[in-house]
C-alpha cells in the first residue's frame, strides 16, 4: 500500500514532466514560459520548506530567504571557482550536485544557529529576530568582497535547467513529506498544537524547534543553489525582506502544514506575480495609465486580506491531496 | 516499603506569595490518592512542581528514591509520572490515534535520516507504535474515533483521550488535574470505575486533585487536604470529612459552630 501511494506521487511527478517537455519541444512553451515554470519550482522548495517551519512545527520564521542566500553563495562559489579552474571540468554534473548539497548543510548550520532564539521566543518577537538574521545574512554577503559584495556572484555556471530543478522539487516534497508523516512530524505538530503538552508527554520540544529550523533551512539553501544555477548571479537584494514576504504569503495562502497549498500557492502566485507584470505593462504601455510595477504588492496585500477574511486557514486548509497522503493500515 | 513520590519540605513563591508552604507527603505505590483543597489553595502549583513545570524554591521530591526537582518536565516524564490538565490540553489537529502517538515517541530510536528515507527499521518501528496506540484506544473504548481529529470529540471522550494518552508514556505514577470537572453525575461515575481500572491494568499509581467530594470519598485510599499552601488535614476519607479544620476551611467558621 505504502509503495503505491508513493508511485502515485511519482507518476504525477512524470506526468507534469512530460507535459511540460511535450508543450516546450512543440513551441507552446517558449524560452520565456520555462524561465517562470522554474522560477514556480524553486518557489515550491522554498514554500514547502518554510512550511515545515512555520506550518508543521508552529514558529514564525520572517527570513526564509536568508538561508536560501546561504545556500546560493556557498554552492555558486564553489561551482564558480571550479569552472573558473578548468572551464570544461569533465565531471560537470557531479561537482553541481555536491555544490548544491553543500550549499543545502551550509544553509542548515545558519538554521541551527537562528533555531537557538527559538528556543526562548515565541511569536512576534521570534519573527522579528528572523527578520533581523535573513537581513544579517544579506548585510553580510554584501560586505565580502570574494563574492562580489553588492555586485553579487557573477559568473556562476548555468547548470539548472528544467530537468535539475524538477527532480530536485520531486526529491524535496518527497522527503518532506516523509517527515511531516512520521513520529518526528507528529511530535512537530504537537508542539504547534500545544507546546506544553508536547512537552509534559516526554516530547523534547526545543531539540525539535530546533531540527524543524535546520532541515526547512537546509531545503531553503537547495533552492537558493538551484535559483543561482538558474539565473547565472547570486545578487544580495535578491534575498532581502520582500521575497521571503512572498514566501510567507505563500505558505499561509496554501494552508498552513499543507504541503499540496504551499504547492499550489508556490505556482499560482509566481505565475500571478509574472501576469501582473505583464498587465501593468499593459495598462501603462498601451492603455496609458502611469502605473508602476509595484501595484503587485497592492494586489498581493489585498489578496491576502481578501484571504484573511474569507478563507482564513488558505487554500487547502490543513488538508493534503491524496497522492501526497502515505496511507497507514486500519484497526 | 518506602514511597513510590516523596515530596520534603517543599515551598515555592510567586514573588512575595508563598503559595506551596512546607509540603511533605508521601504517596505509597499502588494508592489512589487524593489532594483536595479550596479554590488557591496551592493543588495545581503542586502539581506544577512535581512535573518540573516550576522548580521549587526549597525542598526536595524524591521519585522511586531519586530527587527529581529541577529536572526538565519532558525528563521526568521520562522517568515514569505523566499528568493531565484541569482545563485539556489536546493536541486539537491530530486525530486520536495521533495524539497517543505523539506520547510513544520519546520511546523511538528513528532519526532523521531514516524517516525522511522512510528506511525498514523505521517502518518497523512506526507500525509497533501504531499497534501499542490501537491497544491503548481499545482500551479506553475511543477504537471507533481513531482516526477522528481530536477537536470533533465531545467533552467526555476528549477527557479520556488525555488520561489515555497520559498512560502512553508507560508511566509509574499519574497526576490527574481534576478529571470529573464540568462531568454531570453519571460521567463523574463512569469515571470513577474508569480510573480504578487504570490503576488496576496498568499497574500505575494515582494522584489526583479534585473539588468534588463525593469523587474523593468514593475512589481515593488516602487523601491530603491543604488550604494556603499549608497541610490541615491527612489520613482516610472517611476520616477527614469530619475533621474540623476541614470543615472551616471548605464551609467557614460558623458551619463548625453550628
Amino acid at each position: 500500500m505504502d509503495k503505491l501511494k508513493s508511485l502515485k506521487l511519482l507518476m504525477a511527478g512524470l506526468i507534469f514532466y512530460l507535459i511540460v517537455q511535450i508543450l516546450s519541444a512543440v513551441g507552446v512553451l517558449n524560452g520565456y514560459f520555462m524561465v517562470i515554470i522554474n522560477r514556480s519550482l524553486v518557489f515550491v522548495i522554498l514554500a514547502v520548506s518554510l512550511n515545515l517551519i512555520n506550518g508543521v512545527t508552529g514558529q514564525f520564521s520572517l527570513g526564509h530567504m536568508g538561508f536560501a542566500a546561504v545556500g546560493a553563495y556557498a554552492s555558486g562559489s564553489i561551482t564558480t571557482l571550479i569552472f573558473k579552474l578548468s572551464p570544461h571540468h569533465p565531471q560537470d554534473a557531479v561537482v553541481f550536485l555536491i555544490a548544491i548539497i553543500v550549499g543545502g548543510f551550509f544553509a542548515a548550520l545558519a538554521g541551527f544557529l537562528i533555531g537557538f532564539p527559538s528556543l526562548r521566543l515565541k511569536g512576534d518577537y521570534l519573527a522579528i529576530v528572523t527578520l533581523g538574521f535573513g537581513e544579517i545574512i544579506r548585510t553580510i554577503l554584501n560586505n565580502i568582497p570574494a563574492v562580489g559584495g553588492p555586485r553579487g556572484l557573477l559568473g556562476i555556471p548555468k547548470f539548472s535547467n528544467f530537468t535539475v530543478i524538477f527532480l530536485f522539487t520531486l526529491g524535496t516534497i518527497i522527503l518532506i513529506r516523509n517527515l511531516v508523516q512520521s513520529s518526528i512530524g507528529r511530535t512537530m505538530i504537537s508542539i504547534r498544537e500545544n507546546e506544553l503538552a508536547s512537552e509534559l508527554v516526554g516530547v523534547d520540544t526545543t531539540k525539535y524547534k530546533v531540527l524543524g529550523f535546520v532541515v526547512g533551512a537546509f531545503f531553503a539553501g537547495i533552492g537558493g543553489g538551484l535559483l543561482a544555477h538558474l539565473l547565472q548571479i547570486a545578487h544580495p537584494t535578491q534575498y532581502g525582506f520582500y521575497a521571503s514576504a512572498l514566501i510567507l504569503i505563500m505558505v499561509y495562502v496554501g494552508g498552513i502544514g499543507s504541503l499540496t497549498g504551499s504547492i499550489v500557492a508556490a505556482f499560482s502566485l509566481t505565475f500571478l506575480t509574472e501576469g501582473l507584470r505583464v498587465g501593468i505593462d499593459w495598462l501603462r504601455d498601451t492603455v496609458g495609465i502611469p502605473i508602476g510595477t509595484e501595484w503587485t504588492m497592492v494586489i498581493y496585500a489585498v489578496l491576502l486580506i481578501l484571504i484573511m477574511l474569507y478563507k482564513t486557514e488558505g487554500l487547502m486548509g490543513m488538508r493534503e491531496s491524496s497522492i501526497l497522503v502515505i496511507k497507514e493500515k486500519q484497526g | 516499603m518506602s514511597a513510590l513520590l516523596s515530596v520534603q519540605n517543599m515551598s515555592h513563591y510567586f514573588g512575595g506569595l508563598k503559595a506551596v508552604s512546607e509540603f511533605s507527603f508521601d504517596v505509597p505505590e499502588g494508592v489512589i490518592y487524593g489532594l483536595i483543597g479550596p479554590n488557591g489553595s496551592g493543588k495545581t502549583t503542586c502539581f506544577n512542581l512535581i512535573t518540573g513545570i516550576y522548580t521549587p524554591t526549597q525542598g526536595k521530591i524524591l521519585f522511586k528514591g531519586e530527587e527529581i526537582q529541577g529536572n526538565k518536565p519532558f525528563r521526568i516524564v521520562h522517568k515514569g509520572i505523566a499528568r493531565t490538565f484541569q482545563n485539556l490540553r489536546i493536541f486539537n489537529n491530530l486525530s486520536v490515534i495521533d495524539n497517543i502517538r505523539v506520547a510513544r515517541h520519546f520511546t523511538t530510536r528513528s532519526g532523521v535520516f531514516s524517516t525522511l528515507l522512510r528506511l525498514p527499521s523505521f517502518k518497523q518501528e512506526e507500525e509497533k507504535v501504531r499497534e501499542e496506540a490501537m491497544n491503548l484506544i481499545q482500551l479506553m473504548n475511543l477504537h471507533s474515533r481513531a482516526t477522528e481529529m481530536a477537536k470533533n470529540l465531545p467533552y467526555g471522550e476528549l477527557r479520556r483521550l488525555e488520561i489515555a494518552r497520559a498512560l502512553a508514556t508507560k508511566p509509574k505514577l499519574i497526576l490527574l488535574d481534576e478529571p470529573a470537572a464540568g462531568m454531570n453525575p453519571k460521567e463523574t461515575e463512569d469515571l470513577m470505575r474508569l480510573i480504578q481500572r487504570v490503576r488496576d491494568e496498568f499497574k500505575v499509581t494515582i494522584f489526583l486533585i479534585e473539588h468534588h467530594m463525593k469523587f474523593v470519598t468514593g475512589i481515593c485510599e488516602k487523601v491530603k487536604v491543604i488550604d494556603f499552601g499549608t497541610t490541615i488535614a491527612e489520613g482516610r476519607p472517611e476520616d477527614v470529612v469530619k475533621d474540623p479544620k476541614v470543615l472551616e476551611a471548605y464551609l467557614g467558621r460558623k458551619a463548625v459552630v453550628c
